[in-house]
């Protein structure tokens, strides 16, 4: 049995690091971070088979793909807190010299990426590629992908959808956090993403909602059941419904803080509203 | 030297904004396009003001590349904004095809080139764009240095026919080119006469050359300093006829040695006027993440970096 309120301690505490990490440089992408806290903090503490000695291969590992790669703060905490790399090392976030980029990059050696994104679209590819790759070496861990609604925009995201029905990559779960904001406004005004849920299982999908992508034991619930569906010829994908700028109510459900940082004052208030579990770095 | 003087500093993209409202007024066959970045390009105000004419497209760049095309289609005249990157690498083969090979009116206006969008990050910092774009045939390839003269670009390329790449910036610099200038497509400006040294630089770069100037006077040397905003067609008459008189040559940009403007300008030289020649511009790597100061420092793009290559390039002659 997951210990749900362990999970959810550990959460808080990524919450703060992003917010003080984006504040520390005054850049960087807040909103969607802490809206995804939950589905990142259950993958690495909880549902993902995967050892903090970073190895690029990651055989007989579960392996993370972060294709929305702007939200980068949520995924160095989360690296830097289950032990890929020092936590102090967060505080160099987007600064000159620093492995931890703007966008995740292999460039640099950060322990726990694969491959650089931040250019939108592209992680669905290589996820499935990597997921081609395991099925070769005979490996039966699974690959997990994270993608934006927004991103589902991109056309590169609808080619990689079709080639993994085509080629039944059934070791694969992709997660879209849905929480309906990009840079410009909701997606509903930017470009509608249309019925998701029918667009998924068009392409051949196994599709699974997840109306409450903050609620800690949903989301371990959530997984576990897609790992279940693993295995059986067919992709898996979550729509995950997330509130952007989860736990901080003034950067809540807009897109406002989508790539924006707090002033001094605003990161008061922000911490005010995180409980300090595991001692700031 | 000739003195330099600016009173404020602004975004290079600003100019584009508003150069794009000016233009949307007195000529309504233009349109915009955006790829889910109408803050960062500046394009809210044309947005606001003829929303008939402004389509968003959500981060869809290739997309919105063939609709630019399509556009054309009929008389219209496509502004397509997104950051330098996704205008493109992303995107290269729908330009090629769509637009460039087609001989399409698209104006492909890119923000956030080159290493100073700062903080984001490689990902982001496209140094390779001026060579795709300037490889590719019919392309006209301009990188103004300021907002005055990116908000006269943008009016000029307008008027222009036939596909253009405009390259502009995130970060304030100083406002030093007259407001009312017109933009000559393809004409390089003169802005120190000197017999020493030609500098050549584009965009950013600019500013770096003229304070390189200012250093290279007080010791003596006595740079010509050109604005080469328009990379492709290049004004090889304007650097034949500098470094006719000053036989030694600098250039200076914010992209790859490869492909840049370094690269077009020792093409020309080699093969009508071979010279000792420097090149200040990022040495075959990506960039990262950091304050556009400290980048410029750290990849070599800084006054002292111009006036460094003078000193080399004085020897060789
Ligand atoms: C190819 C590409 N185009 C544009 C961008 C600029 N950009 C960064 S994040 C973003 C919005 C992404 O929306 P979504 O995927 O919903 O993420 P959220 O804002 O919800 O975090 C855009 C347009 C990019 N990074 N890559
Ligand atoms: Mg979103």
């Amino acid at each position: 049995m997951p210990d749900i309120n362990k999970l959810k301690q550990i959460a808080s505490q990524v919450r703060r690091d992003i917010v003080r990490m984006v504040h520390g440089v005054q850049s960087g992408h807040p909103g969607g971070s802490l809206g995804c806290t939950e589905f990142l903090v259950a993958l690495y503490f909880e549902l993902m088979e995967h050892r903090s000695e970073f190895n690029m291969d990651g055989q007989g590992e579960d392996l993370f793909f972060l294709s929305n790669g702007h939200i980068s703060p949520v995924w160095y905490s989360v690296l830097a807190r289950s032990g890929y790399f020092p936590v102090e090392e967060l505080a160099t976030f987007r600064k000159i010299n620093s492995r931890l980029q703007g966008h995740p990059a292999t460039e640099e050696g950060l322990p726990g990426i694969r491959v650089a994104s931040g250019s939108l679209g592209q992680g669905l590819s290589v996820a499935l590629g990597a997921a081609l790759s395991k099925k070769l070496n005979n490996d039966d861990k699974l690959i997990y992908s994270l993608h934006g609604d927004g991103e589902l925009q991109e056309g590169q995201i609808w080619e990689a959808a079709m080639f993994a029905a085509h080629h039944k990559v059934d070791n694969i779960i992709s997660v879209v956090d849905w929480n309906g904001q990009q840079i410009d406004g909701p997606t509903l005004e930017v470009m509608h993403l249309g019925d998701l849920r029918a667009k998924w299982e068009a392409f051949g999908w196994e599709v699974i909602d997840l109306p409450d992508g903050n609620d800690m034991e949903a989301v371990v619930n959530s997984v576990r059941y897609a790992q279940t569906l693993t295995g059986k010829g067919k992709p898996i994908l979550i729509l995950m419904v997330t509130a952007m700028g989860k736990g901080v109510d003034f950067m809540e459900g807009t897109h406002k803080w989508h790539g924006i940082a707090p002033n001094d004052e605003q990161l008061e208030q922000a911490l005010a509203q995180l409980e300090e579990t595991l001692g700031d770095y | 030297m000739k003195k330099f003087t600016y009173t404020e500093k602004k975004d290079t993209r600003s100019g584009f904004g508003v150069g794009l409202l000016e233009a949307g007024r007195s000529n309504p066959r233009v349109v915009g396009l955006c790829a889910d970045l109408i803050g960062s390009l500046k394009m809210g105000d044309f947005k606001k003001e003829f929303p008939e004419r402004f389509f968003q497209v959500g981060i869809a760049e290739a997309n919105m590349m063939g609709l630019a095309a399509g556009l054309t289609i009929g008389g219209k005249i496509p502004f397509t904004g997104t950051f330098a990157n996704f205008s493109t690498g992303r995107v290269y083969d729908q330009i090629r095809q769509s637009i460039a090979y087609s001989g399409k009116n698209v104006k492909i206006c890119a923000s956030h080139a080159g290493i100073t969008l700062g903080e984001d990050g490689a990902t982001h910092q496209i140094l390779e764009d001026i060579g795709m774009m300037r490889m590719l045939p019919h392309m006209t390839v301009i990188n103004p240095c300021d907002f005055n003269q990116t908000k006269a670009a943008t009016l000029a390329i307008a008027e222009h026919v036939g596909p253009v790449y405009l390259r502009f910036g995130r970060p304030a610099v100083p406002v030093f080119t007259p407001a009312d200038q017109k933009f000559e497509i393809g004409k390089a400006l003169l802005l120190n006469e000197g017999s020493d040294v030609s500098i050549f630089a584009t965009g950013h770069l600019v500013w770096e050359a003229i304070e390189a100037g200012e250093k290279l006077a007080e010791a003596g040397i006595d740079a010509e300093i050109i604005n080469i905003h328009t990379i492709k067609p290049l004004d090889e008459e304007a650097i034949l006829d500098s470094v006719s008189k000053t036989r030694c040559v600098v250039t200076a940009e914010e992209h790859q040695r490869n492909g840049g403007l370094g690269d077009a300008i020792a093409q020309l030289l080699a093969r009508k006027a071979p010279a000792p020649m420097e090149m200040v511009a990022v040495n075959d790597s990506f960039g990262e993440s950091g304050k556009p100061a400290e980048l410029m420092k750290k990849y070599g793009l800084s006054s002292e970096n111009i006036v460094e290559a003078v000193q080399n390039v004085l020897k060789r002659k």
